[in-house]
């Protein structure tokens, strides 16, 4: 059984997952990981990805992001064919993913060497103050916390300006205050640089408190379980009822995908 | 002891000075004890160190053998950083160069010298060849070890903000591996200095390994070997120390723990 998961107005589709199978060959046995994906994302669409550890969300997130190619099937993006990484869809990592040897201003205009030095300053400093880390444009990442070292991570890709941002997991490693924070402020850059945002996370109040829809996925090999739709409006309350709703019904959608 | 109180400054001071003071001690009376005519005690040292420093000859040794140390290390790193780096960036190119490195790394330099005086005959460039090679084998184990090692995230990220493959090289995997690459030419720096002073022992006749060996050649002055070692001893943690300034630069700070 695959579900289908189209939007509700498939006008305005950003990517295109059809049919996409991953397999990885280890010790001459083949692993299937991702099994017969369908997905529409509409532009500007906050979609999270979640399912048990070791699924394949990361795998499916790197297959859009053109990092692994599939097996079969197509990931399409405007109409276009994905055939590798761009750097106008940006991959933000969990952890490590900004440039030690680089100052905050070094990662963040990292992307933009083409661009004239005055160029690149001053988008450089327009990132500096979307993520708030003014004041620390000279700092290293070794002296910054976890958390503004993520939100580093999310300007330079934010700098590029790329139309779809790929997380994974990326406050998985922040305590859970931070993240709680973190999730605030990515909500506000998403909504001042609208852009589509796949997110992937095993955390259910995560993805209820951001996504537009949340994506279920199975236990491996992966297949689309559910897609739910988060109809609350932003800011979010979380301890209205609809919102606890939404949240027992992912964590039994997830329960379920346990079961399978 | 505990480790987790902080030593206070003066200790910081007096521990070190005093097992320097004991080991002196130490030495003072076995000489003394043992009432021995060849080995000479810490003053005659002291004295041979003053005598060596107003000798013209002392100067040119020392200025010789850095001189050596400079030329093979320097080469060493001219051609061991890009062919280490190559190692690290080809896999095939590993495979097929690594066996032979793998086979010419444990032999000492030292083994080298009776070769090193036929393609070389005898004066510096046998010296200065004995030196490139104990450098050379630890640069490029470091920089292509650093290339492999460097978190595969780095390279993704790289990828993904569209740089070319030599792109990646210069600006992601050259500054991700660079910690790595000091500490190598570091541990090179180190050996070269061991070397030089083994090569010049043999190879050629001016240099600190020759001032040691002719001490003792010509007429048999153990003050004065033991004087010329302590100079080396110094001369040694000088270049470590002044090496070591290099992992304070920001760019690389990150790579060493403090």
């Amino acid at each position: 059984m695959s579900t289908q998961a189209s939007p509700p107005s498939t006008s305005g589709v950003k990517l295109q997952m059809d049919h996409v199978r991953k397999t990885f060959e280890r010790d001459g046995k083949s692993i299937s990981v991702l099994e017969d994906i369908n997905l529409d994302v509409r532009n500007g669409e906050f979609i999270c990805l979640v399912g048990p550890s070791g699924c394949g969300k990361s795998t499916m997130l790197n297959v859009m992001g053109g990092f692994l190619s599939p097996t079969s099937g197509s990931v399409a993006i405007d109409g276009e064919t994905v055939q590798g990484p761009d750097p106008r869809r940006i991959l933000v990592f969990q952890e490590r993913g900004v440039f030690p040897w680089l100052t905050v201003e070094g990662n963040i205009g990292f992307g933009l060497s083409k661009l004239s030095d005055a160029e690149r300053k001053q988008r450089t400093a327009h990132y500096v103050q979307l993520v708030r880390l003014q004041g620390f444009e000279h700092s290293y990442p070794s002296d910054l916390s976890g958390g503004m070292k993520q939100r580093l991570q999310v300007a330079r890709a934010l700098a590029v300006n790329p139309d779809i941002l790929y997380l994974d997991e990326p406050f998985g490693a922040l305590d859970s205050v931070t993240r709680f924070i973190m999730r605030g402020e990515l909500l506000r850059i998403w909504q001042t640089e609208r852009r589509t945002i796949i997110f992937v996370t095993h955390d259910i109040d995560e993805a209820v408190q951001l996504a537009d829809r949340v994506v279920v996925l199975s236990s491996r090999p992966a297949k689309i379980q559910d897609v739910l739709t988060i109809d609350i409006e932003h800011p979010r309350n979380l301890s209205s009822p609809r919102y606890l709703e939404l949240r027992d019904q992912l964590a039994q959608k997830i329960g379920l995908a346990y079961s399978v | 002891m505990s480790t987790l109180r902080k030593p206070a400054t003066w200790e910081k001071f007096f521990w070190p000075i005093l097992a320097a003071a004991l080991l002196l001690a130490i030495w003072h009376y076995s000489v003394i004890w043992t009432a021995t005519k060849v080995f000479p005690s810490p003053l005659s040292v002291e004295k041979g160190l003053v005598e060596l420093a107003h000798k013209h000859v002392l100067w040119a040794d020392i200025i010789d053998s850095l001189r050596r140390v400079a030329i093979g290390f320097g080469l060493a790193a001219i051609v061991g950083i890009p062919f280490g780096l190559a190692l690290g960036w080809f896999p095939s190119l590993h495979q097929i160069f690594n066996p032979v490195l793998q086979l010419l790394r444990p032999i000492s330099p030292i083994a080298w010298i009776p070769v090193a005086i036929i393609f070389f005959g005898i004066g510096d460039k046998p010296a200065t060849f004995l030196v490139f090679l104990g450098a050379f084998f630890p640069i490029v184990v470091a920089c292509a070890s650093g290339v492999s090692t460097v978190p595969s995230v780095y390279r993704r990220a790289g990828r993904n903000f569209g740089l070319s493959p030599a792109q990646i090289l210069v600006r992601v995997v050259f500054p991700a591996a660079l910690p790595q690459i000091l500490i190598g030419l570091r541990i090179a720096l180190g050996i070269a200095w061991l070397v030089v002073v083994a090569g010049e022992m043999i190879a050629v006749d001016s240099g600190l390994g020759f001032l040691v060996i002719d001490s003792r050649n010509s007429g048999k002055r153990y003050d004065l070997v033991v004087a010329a070692m302590l100079i080396i001893g110094v001369i040694g943690l000088a270049l470590d120390l002044l090496f070591r300034q290099i992992e304070k630069i920001r760019s690389v700070r990150w790579g060493f723990r403090s």
